[in-house]
């Protein structure tokens, strides 16, 4: 692939706001950790091996949406090799967001389901076993009782009324931003009032991404041991060790003091490794049997259960001018968060942060949604928040590009923000570089553009008029009183399609669009996604669990904590400080 | 049947870090007494290479060596907190606290040599290359092992830093989206030629054409392999991968890599990728980071060609061979815009 792949350094560019005489700095210094990658002896979580170590596999939801009646485990438990079986109850504060270690959103995930599950794969119990083999085995050995309740899987019809309540925290299917609206808006000028312009062209297209793997090489996992001291040491394969930990903490009522967390090796993340689900578990469960244990997801469950880059779906519209200049963006969007909001609610700001992409226009509009659908939850992955709508601006400016006849590269050139401009989010431009970068691809490539354009900067043009920030109309569309009973009440016989804004492809000629059609014209979703309040699924408050009547498992209560199998003689005779097998 | 060429363009922009901030990260440094450095971070390298560039990092910032500096973690009972390596973070943060870490160890390195040397610490520099002496005066020298000896058993000092690096969080308006959401964008555009088989929807990538702005190339080598490795990600994206073929329908979905398709060492084109390096004002050495937007503009660029090679306008990912059919079936035929 080397001798494929050619890489210069274009030291010509910026060159004056540089010091390139460093000791260090710009050297392709080998990587301090490549022999150990090489030679296949560098160590990641699970090269630590410790004796008696237990397996676990969790028990999952074959249903989009389905109440727990009943989770017999007793045939399961009597299974050869069966240490102890975790159920929701066993977990100290069964109820977490992740971003709630930066104090935004509510808690609304449990670490096992208890009430109801809202996704295919959803765990409801943890079988921790001597042997894989056989916790897969007691796997298949617990019973759950299902009620199958209604589900939705498309974000628009979840906003739609009379759809199911995916997740009691959010009754309106969608994350509530500032307690006030049902999505984050972005105002900066008025672009109604320049889609009214008569001279100007009208572009609109409708762009969709659907989820995708991150597919580490490594899968996501977790071994945590008791350790001779009270703490508990966990090898993990985490991105954010003390993310992980404080959502342990957490999760299991401790301080942080008791936790040893050893990562720093990981097989490829992309993002999947950062949502804390093994950690706890392991913990949890290394806690209950006072003995490590591993729990780590199989490829399967890593590609299905594991949280993906989740769908995005964008509206786009813009005004042009026939001589290209685009002078009004509007956006509506909808991130696809699955069954609970693990960071796409932080996606969603990040996104609307980013819009109207890399160029300066004068009216900007966005209403970006962070949905909750019977679907797994999504998380990050490279490019979060930003890659699905980059992708939607970026055809979009094709489209816009042969609209007016101009070239799609000097289109970009024309309309690129510059050092200076006022962007929507309403903070200067600085340090730029997107018209360099059009002007040298397009060099690399072959592609000719005229004069002018190979001629233009970043480091000039820029502000003046374009720091100029344009009165703006707001408005309180989607607004919520905080109060979800007092939602109006639902439509008679609403119809099931989606409030989709009217869109199409508008290109003049009759390419068509390869996909599913565009949702059809509806009436605009002038109206907050409204659900109704009781027809729906009741919410977790009454778990149908059978008492456990075996005075084993009795729910594990963190008030005597710590103690229990740690001291267990021969559980395990060596240091897991070090993590590798001493004997 | 005909196969058709396309090319296609996109550009893009990408937020650095955390989005408002509120993601701090710290780094801890310090020397044995002979002078070699140890880096204690709980951050996770992840195959980046965070590793290695932090190393370059604290190797530039203490004016020693790049081979007398390793890198630990993670590990949290030695390594201080870090909100961990995402959204673009990891040199950016991270790269920032080891650089205030090591600032405050060589402050103290400087002072045992001056001491030593009988001179203000002022009056000194480092050669880069284990040496400490006067400014114009070469000859006046200490080595940087007996210095860090001198301080640890001659003078009582702990040749050691601290450092944080923290954006302090900041809201966004709830009305007009008012915010600051990072302090330096890195930006890219990436023009594809591709070949479109008009009989079974097949695409070959023959190039990728691009140029990356990352602040600095710290490690000109690491920033090849995000490069190569995160466009050939995004291309995958852009026409293999889904866990939901039919979204929002949730059959189909794969569950090993028998099913779940990416291109494969036959599937790999050439790239030629220029590098540009317009350091942030706040970046370590002006670097930004390169992991995350480097696959973005493949995705659109790849549609894009599609629509100049056959007419098809694919506004759903990914592209598949499938859509493409349809799209051809439902125009007729392949509709070539003509190769720019």
């Amino acid at each position: 692939m080397s001798s494929q792949t050619r890489v210069e350094l274009r030291k010509d560019l910026f060159a004056d706001e540089r010091d390139d005489n460093l000791n260090e700095i710009g050297r392709p210094t080998a990587r301090q950790d490549i022999l150990g990658h090489v030679t296949g002896r560098s160590p990641f979580f699970d090269d630590h091996q410790f004796d008696g170590l237990l397996h676990m596999r969790c028990v999952r939801s074959p249903h989009h949406h389905a109440r727990i009646r009943r989770i017999d485990i007793a045939a399961a438990e009597r299974m050869p090799g069966v240490r102890r079986i975790i159920l929701g109850r066993d977990v100290p504060h069964n109820l977490n967001t992740l971003l709630s270690l930066i104090d935004f959103g509510r808690d609304d995930e449990p670490l096992l389901a208890t009430g109801k599950v809202s996704y295919v794969g959803e765990a409801v119990a943890a079988v921790i076993a001597e042997t894989e083999r056989q916790a897969r085995d007691a796997v298949a050995a617990v019973r759950v009782d299902w009620e199958v309740l209604p589900h939705v899987l498309d974000p628009e019809e979840a906003l739609a009324p009379g759809a199911p309540i995916v997740n009691e925290t959010w009754p309106r299917n969608v994350f509530e931003y500032h307690d006030k609206y049902t999505h984050q808006k972005l105002r900066f000028g008025d672009v109604e009032r320049a889609f009214a312009r008569p001279d100007v062209e009208i572009v609109e297209g409708r762009y969709q991404m659907s989820p995708i793997e991150q597919a580490p090489t490594e899968t996501c996992g977790a071994i945590a041991a008791p350790e001779t001291n009270g703490r508990y040491v966990c090898h993990t394969s985490t991105q954010a060790l003390f993310f992980s930990l404080g959502t342990t903490a957490k999760l299991l009522d401790m301080p942080s003091s008791r936790l040893h967390f050893i990562g720093g090796t990981v097989g490829g993340g992309f993002g999947g490794k950062v949502d804390s689900l093994h950690e706890p578990l392991a913990v949890l469960g290394a806690i209950l049997t006072g003995a490590p244990v591993k729990y780590i997801w199989d490829r399967a469950e890593e590609m299905q259960v594991g949280a993906p880059r989740g769908a995005e779906r964008w509206y786009l519209k813009d005004a042009v001018t026939r001589d290209g200049r685009i002078v009004a963006r509007r956006f509506r969007g909808y991130f696809d968060c699955g069954a609970y909001t693990r960071l796409s609610s932080y996606a969603v700001q990040k996104a609307t942060g980013h819009l109207p992409g890399p160029y300066t226009i004068e009216n900007v509009s966005s209403d970006v949604y962070c949905v909750f659908t019977n679907r797994t939850p999504a998380t990050a992955m490279r490019g979060f928040g930003i890659t699905g709508v980059d992708f939607a601006i970026e055809c979009h400016m094709d489209k816009v590009a042969e609209r007016v006849g101009l070239d799609p590269i000097e289109l970009r050139i024309l309309n690129a923000y510059r050092d200076g401009d006022m962007k929507a989010h309403r903070r200067l431009a600085k340090n730029t570089a997107l018209i360099e970068c059009c002007q040298v691809a397009a060099e690399k490539a072959g592609w000719p553009i005229r004069p002018e354009f190979a001629a233009m900067s970043s480091l000039t043009g820029g502000g003046g008029d374009r720091a100029a920030i344009p009165e703006t109309v707001t408005d309180e569309e989607g607004r919520v009183d905080g109060t979800p009973a007092a939602r109006p009440a639902p439509r008679p016989a609403a119809p099931a399609p989606a409030p989709a804004p009217a869109t199409a492809s508008t290109s003049a000629r009759p390419a068509a669009p390869a996909t599913r059609p565009a949702a059809p014209p509806a009436t605009p979703p002038a109206a907050p996604p409204v659900a109704p309040p009781v027809s729906a699924p009741a919410p977790a408050a009454a778990p149908a669990e059978r008492p456990q009547e075996r005075p084993a498992q009795k729910p594990y209560q963190p008030q005597e904590p710590f103690t229990r199998g740690v001291k267990k003689p021969g559980a395990h005779r060596f240091s897991s400080l070090s993590g590798t097998r001493r004997r | 049947m005909a196969r058709h060429k396309g090319r296609g363009f996109a550009a893009i922009n990408y937020p650095i870090g955390m989005n408002l901030g509120g993601d701090p990260s710290q780094a801890l440094v310090h020397s044995n007494p002979d002078g070699k450095f140890m880096v204690s971070l709980s951050s996770i390298d992840l195959g980046q290479g965070m590793k290695s560039v932090t190393r370059q990092i604290a190797a530039e910032t203490l004016g020693v060596p790049v081979e007398d500096v390793y890198v630990d973690t993670a590990d949290s009972d030695t390594g201080p907190h870090c909100m961990g390596s995402f959204a673009s973070r990891g040199t950016h943060r991270v790269g920032n606290a080891v650089i205030a870490a090591a600032q405050e160890a060589r402050a103290v390195l400087l002072e045992a040599a001056a001491e030593e040397l009988e001179v203000s610490a002022a009056d000194l520099e480092t050669d880069g290359r284990g040496n400490i002496h006067v400014k114009g005066a070469p000859g006046r020298s200490i080595t940087t092992a007996a210095a860090s000896l001198a301080a640890q058993f001659k003078q009582g000092r702990t040749v050691s830093g601290r450092g944080i690096f923290l954006i302090p969080f900041a809201g966004v308006d709830p009305e007009t989206g008012e915010m600051t959401p990072v302090s330096c964008f890195a930006h890219a555009a990436l023009v594809v030629d591709i070949e479109v088989d008009d009989e079974t929807g097949e695409i070959e990538v023959a190039k990728l054409s691009s140029a990356y702005e990352v602040g600095r190339a710290l490690n000109p080598k690491l920033v090849e392999q995000q490069l190569v490795g995160g466009a050939w990600m995004g291309m995958s994206h852009a026409a293999w991968e889904t866990t939901e073929p039919y979204y929002p329908d949730r059959g189909h979905g794969p569950e090993d890599f028998n099913q779940y398709l990416m291109p494969g060492p036959g599937d790999i084109a050439p790239h030629d990728i220029a590098i540009l390096e317009r350091p942030a004002p706040d970046g370590p050495y002006g670097g930004k980071g390169p992991g995350e937007m480097c696959a973005n503009p493949v995705l659109p660029a790849l549609a894009n060609a599609v629509y100049d090679a056959v007419g098809v306008r694919i506004d759903e990912l990914p592209v598949t061979p499938e859509k493409i059919l349809r799209g051809i079936q439902a125009n007729g035929g392949a509709r070539p815009k003509g190769r720019r």
